[in-house]
């Protein structure tokens, strides 16, 4: 997972400013303004310089969606891929990668099956992904955790993923230019951004903590309102220009809850899920009847 | 032996297929759960069958690349396959008459076996059906052979077929007739209410109520062929929403576009000119 993000980073062009506004700008100025932050974007516009959108430095971003995946399904497949159009038509964004985050089998939540058969059928869906991943380290910890733990686990191991760290802090003026430092968001259904809501089910500290350092993108689910939901919180609300609203234009309701009904129904799920993850289902008789595990 | 007891069914969608997404093929694996669930049928077979080019509806693109996107949509299905008749023809093809064409493919076949002699087509040369269907009664009333029943074709669809024969001039009073009358329906639906309000409000579908069957599609699976073709349209993705390669299929050959959508603005659907044409003479 670390050298792939390694590789990709490498992708992402982030020129010097200065090769962009045509003129020699020197390196200590040049380290007031990081080319990865969205400061060059609006310092181009400001100068009006037409730069074309590919010049522009694009903050590269990976996404991160926890959750049961009990099983997985083409829905949750989908956010990934809303989510990464909706970043990159703001023209901001990069999308540099996607992990998928099982929970913990602490979880205690009914019905779920265990991890190692959550993160297989996880895998196997992302078969045919260039870009999506499932990161088993929540599911292998000894404990569940809040998953702004989870954020900043992953967070950090992109940073250890980077070329180079010191020059990081240090602003060198001699330093080579730094790869972007890619964001981490969490992705999630608008039902999720619902719960916040919910008494004592997530701390304040926490909801403040994924807003405001890392950001969220929301995927439309139908019945839910996020832009209620965000009016309503004033944590939200002081950040709602961290939290990102994507729309699915196509109405994709393909909740696992089914799946798993249907399954024990003995009815078929093709074309809801990747094959391979129903061929995984049948071979170890997941989800056979009700109440199973 | 029980199965013999129940009728095997043949499910048919017609339909654009322009192009094949993943809910099309939802519905059949919804409608044959039903069907065999009912204990009275067997579904042996599903079969796709994109509508020719000379329909005429507005950004419908060539049927040889619907086909073929069709054909990868189901190549690892056991049941499902992919019928080209329709789509070869140079006028446009009454729904009725698909049906009927297939029907009548099914008895033929099933005569053959009867006879326990191999499928005979001779090379160059196709056996004409009403042949068939000649030998097959002779046949019949000569021996009195235990025969499991012919299959039945019945047409699927979406609610949205079913309330398109409210559309004026778009189906012919007989066609219906024909289709809940000889053949049968099953219809997939969200909204199970309308489309039984749909029936009551019409005598010919209430009096053939038991030869339409609703389905209730539970998960709101809205892959609409005109989503997709936006999506891709604007740039978007619409993996997970198609099999991985009709994606790859239209992705390499750069199927959809503005342009495309335009093909056939101005133009009359077939039903429609026909209606209009046979009202002319």
């Amino acid at each position: 997972m670390q050298i792939r993000i390694h590789q990709l980073l490498h992708a992402v062009e982030c020129p010097p400013l200065g090769s962009v506004l045509g003129g020699t700008v020197r390196s200590n100025e040049r380290s007031a303004h990081p080319p990865w932050s969205s400061q060059s974007g609006r310092v181009a516009a400001a100068a009006s310089v037409n730069v074309p959108d590919k010049m522009k430095s694009r903050i590269p971003v990976v996404l991160l969606a926890c959750g049961s995946f009990n099983p997985i399904t083409n829905m949750h497949l989908r956010l990934f891929e809303v989510a990464r159009d909706h970043l990159h038509q703001t023209g901001r964004y990069q999308v540099i990668g996607g992990i998928i985050s099982p929970v913990n089998d602490n979880y205690g939540k009914k019905d779920l099956v265990a991890a190692r058969h959550r993160v297989a059928m996880a895998r196997l869906a992302l078969q045919t992904s260039d870009w999506i991943q499932v990161d088993p380290w929540e599911s292998e910890q000894v404990q569940w955790m809040e998953t702004v733990k989870v954020l900043r686990h992953h967070h950090s191991e992109l940073l250890r993923s980077l070329p180079w760290k010191e020059g990081l802090d240090q602003g060198k003026a001699d330093s080579p230019a730094p790869a972007a430092v890619p964001e981490l968001k969490l992705l999630c259904g608008a039902d999720v951004l619902k719960t916040f809501q919910t008494p004592n089910l997530w701390k304040d500290t926490h909801i403040q903590e994924i807003v405001e350092k890392f950001g969220l993108v929301c995927v439309d689910r139908a019945g839910h309102d996020p832009k209620g939901y965000i009016l309503g919180s004033p944590i939200l609300q002081r950040y709602q220009d961290n939290i990102h609203l994507a729309r699915e234009p196509v109405q994709n309701e393909i909740s696992a809850t089914y799946i798993r009904r249907a399954l024990g129904q003995g009815q078929s799920v093709k074309y809801l899920l990747p094959d391979a993850v129903i061929a995984y289902i049948k071979e170890h008789d997941l989800y056979a009847s009700p109440g199973e595990e | 032996m029980e199965n013999s007891e129940k009728t095997e069914v043949v499910l048919l969608a017609c339909g654009s297929f322009n192009p094949i997404t993943n809910m099309h093929l939802r519905l059949f694996e919804l409608a044959r759960d039903y069907m065999n669930g009912t204990g009275k049928y067997e579904v042996i077979k599903g079969i796709i069958s994109p509508v020719g080019d000379a329909y005429k509806k507005k950004g419908l693109i060539s049927a040889h690349h619907r086909v073929i996107m069709a054909e990868l949509a189901t190549r690892n299905s056991k049941w499902l396959e992919v019928d080209t008749w329709e789509s070869l023809q140079q006028d446009w093809i009454e729904t009725a008459t698909v049906l009927r064409h297939h029907q009548e493919k099914l008895e033929a076949s099933s005569c053959d076996q009867q006879q326990d002699s191999p499928v005979l087509e001779r090379p160059g040369r196709k056996r004409k059906w009403a042949e068939q269907r000649q030998d097959c009664s002779q046949k019949k009333s000569l021996e009195q052979t235990k025969t499991k029943g012919v299959p039945k074709v019945k047409l699927l669809c979406g609610a949205d077929l079913l309330e398109s024969f409210g559309v004026p001039n778009l189906w012919k009073g007989e066609d219906i007739t024909k289709i809940v009358g000889d053949y049968g329906l099953i219809c997939i639906t969200r909204a199970g209410n309308d489309a039984q309000k749909f029936i009551y409000e019409s005598d010919v579908l209430w009096k053939h109520q038991n030869n339409i069957h609703l389905v209730n599609e539970w998960i709101t699976n809205d892959i609409s062929s005109t989503k997709i073709r936006r999506a891709l349209r604007r740039g978007q993705s619409i993996r997970y929403l198609v099999p991985d390669l009709v994606q790859e299929y239209i992705e390499k050959h750069s199927l959809y576009s503005s342009e495309s959508e335009e093909r056939n603005v101005g133009v009359i659907l077939a039903p429609l000119q026909r209606k209009t044409a046979e009202a002319d003479t």
